[in-house]
């Protein structure tokens, strides 16, 4: 199973890469979630797929009987969903005020921060 | 059979000792900061609360991490485990001298950025949260600066960077959300990929707690990706660190936000990239240090002289600082790439000596920038004759920055160099005095346009003309308040550099031999 997975995986970093290389906010925007997903499957397949037996111990024993699915890894991606969301929501708010700040969404066409054919430092007084 | 709380043996799997409340002092920095920080988020239509809350928690955190430092160089390495879980079951928090110094500058700089704040920032930008950001931030800080767990760093590392972008975008102009953008896209990716590497270090050994990788990463590892983990890692934090190639994000944007925002920024947010590459290259796994120790020193050499070119290049007073910092950055990667106990214990220096003075610079550039009504090296001038202090104190800085006697800088960087000569790598110490050489040049330039020279460009010699920028007269004196502790600071380690060289020592010590660190987390018999 993790085969496939790692094949998809890899699928979606090569989306996300493609998507950022655009000069569209909204597509780098989509290439940030792609990215952040094909990082929480990445950690999910590291995790490795075992079966699907909940890690529950009957009663009376001391450890699991057989091999159990692990729930660590889902732990932390659970954490990273969660802050890769709340970054979303805030990339989305912040890429849209800035759309109607500067009337723009390409990237090409920014230029306020970093200024376009500035004059070179002063060489005297 | 019923399991009952008689039968089972709890010391097998949780820690049945109390923790000392010494030790308990490392959870501090984190609790004051989360606690004080939403506190300030929910009260935050009180302006009359938020600066004295602010300080008084940024007061309560400089004593915390002081006491924490003080525990650390008495008793070695403090570790406490989260919930009482036996390491590495629970999530372990560390520190040892390295970690426990950056948080303890750390702080004495959030406070002296805060002092500044509380009259820079108005009642508006403090009623958008600016304490209350400042605060979460230090906990992303000052978590990342503590952890012992790798997974645990990486969510400390997101507190500061939602923080740092509350911080970025506060006061909405045009250009700040240009830099925000900048800024925010670049950070995500570079946590990303350090996330990325956490997943791959955690498929491969089943652990995430530093010291357990520390220790198994010592044993032979056969077929494990640790090239690759490695690589990762220096691609995230480096971008978090602006290393060459991945620096520009940090002059397109850290002159954007308030100057006391950016003042922060520039002081710490890069170390803590810096730190994260000292902790996980040299102490988790040394082998791959060993595997990238040229690469690291390409990128130093890429970073110095990008930053030192970029600097001489720049016309943007803030901009021209964004370079300096970079430059500072290679510095400490020339350290890192160098690997020995000299070289180490040098980035150490430099990174502490570094969240000093560029704080410093950049709370004086915000001062300059409101006095002169300009950041463009063209347009300032005639600050000398408008507040003398001011450029006393912006010249010292500059001097120290630029790695001249008698300040903190030259110490830091006389110990890299040293290291360089006896690594039989002279080119590389060539480079790092070359560089200091040119941010003396740029900085020097910056100094004499802005500050020496009686107006903007064209002003006759000898003339003199009137700031056009407006700062009340009441105010100036509170804002250099700041400045002068910290430059005070730089002069001070300048002239009794032993405590501050030895604590790097110390630092490097334990990153070189990680047993203490080790011995900290399991116990005395791992």
């Amino acid at each position: 199973m993790e085969g496939p997975l790692a094949l998809l995986v890899g699928c979606f970093f090569a989306a996300s890469v493609y998507l950022m290389l655009s000069d569209s906010l909204i597509r780098i925007l989509i290439g940030v979630v792609v990215l952040s997903n094909a990082v929480n499957l990445l950690i999910f397949v590291a995790g490795r797929i075992v079966k699907e037996v909940p890690p529950i111990i009957p009663l009376g024993a001391q450890i699991p009987p057989i091999e159990t699915a692990n729930p660590l890894p889902q732990a932390l991606i659970l954490t990273a969903i969660v802050i890769s969301f709340s970054f979303f929501a805030f990339l989305l708010v912040l890429v849209f005020r800035t759309y109607q700040a500067l009337g723009t969404d390409k990237t090409d066409e920014m230029h306020l921060a970093e200024p376009q054919g500035e004059p070179i430092p002063p060489r005297g007084y | 059979m019923a399991v009952s709380e008689k039968t089972v043996d709890l010391s097998q799997a949780m820690v049945t000792a109390p923790v000392a409340p010494a030790d308990a002092l490392i959870i501090a920095p984190i609790i004051i900061t989360l606690f004080f920080g939403g506190l300030l988020l929910m009260t935050r239509k009180r302006a009359a609360w938020q600066v004295p809350m602010g300080l008084f928690a940024l007061v309560l955190l400089l004593a915390a991490c002081a006491g924490l430092l003080a525990r650390v160089l008495t008793a070695g390495p403090v570790s406490v485990t989260m919930g009482s879980w036996l390491p590495p079951f629970g999530i372990s928090f560390t520190a040892d001298a390295l970690g426990a110094s950056f948080a303890f500058v750390s702080s004495l700089v959030a406070l002296a950025v805060g002092l500044f704040a509380s009259r820079d920032i108005d009642g508006l930008g403090q009623r958008y949260g600016f304490f209350a950001f400042l605060l979460l931030m230090m906990c992303g800080i000052c978590g990342a600066f503590l952890t012992g767990d790798i997974f645990n760093l990486y969510v400390w590392f997101e507190v500061m960077l939602i923080a740092s972008f509350g911080l970025m975008v506060l006061g909405n102009t045009r250009t700040q959300l240009d830099g925000a953008v900048r800024y925010a896209l670049l950070n995500l990716l570079g946590a990303a990929f350090f996330l990325a590497a956490t997943g791959y270090l955690y498929g491969s050994l089943g652990t995430l707690n530093m010291a357990d990788i520390t220790e198994r990463l010592r044993q032979p590892t056969d077929g494990l990706p640790l090239n690759t983990i490695a690589a990762l890692f220096i691609l995230g934090f480096g971008m978090k660190a602006a290393a060459f190639p991945l620096a520009f994000w940090l002059p397109a944007s850290y002159h954007t936000p308030s100057p006391a925002a950016a003042a922060i920024f520039a002081g710490l947010l890069t170390k803590v990239g810096a730190y994260a590459l000292l902790r996980t290259m040299v102490m988790v796994m040394p082998a791959a240090h060993a595997v990238y120790a040229d690469f690291l020193t390409w990128i130093a050499i890429g970073t110095m002289l990008l930053g030192s070119l970029g600097a001489l290049a720049e016309s943007d007073l803030r901009r021209l600082f964004g370079y300096v910092v970079i430059s500072g950055i290679g510095i400490i990667f020339a350290g890192l790439a160098l690997g020995s106990a000299g070289g180490l214990s040098g980035a150490i220096v430099y990174a502490l000596h570094s969240m000093l003075v560029m704080t410093g610079l950049y709370l004086a550039a915000g001062i300059a920038a409101r006095l002169g009504g300009s950041q463009q090296l063209r347009e300032l001038g005639g600050l000398y004759g408008a507040s003398p202090l001011l450029a006393g104190l912006t010249l010292l800085l500059i001097l120290s920055a630029a790695a001249l006697p008698p300040f903190s800088g030259f110490w830091a960087k006389i110990v890299v160099v040293e290291a360089a000569m006896v690594g039989g790598r002279w080119w590389l110490a060539g480079i790092v005095l070359v560089t200091g050489l040119f941010t003396a040049l740029a900085a020097g330039r910056a100094f004499a346009h802005a500050f020496w020279r009686g107006g903007p460009v064209g002003t006759p010699d000898g003339a003199e003309k009137s700031v056009p920028g407006k700062l009340a007269a009441a105010d100036l004196p509170l804002l250099l308040g700041p400045l002068g502790f910290l430059t005070m600071l730089t002069l001070l380690i300048g002239l009794y550099p032993q405590p501050v060289l030895r604590l790097a020592e110390i630092g490097a010590a334990g990153l070189l031999d990680p047993i203490p660190y080790v011995r900290a987390v399991f116990g005395a018999a791992p």
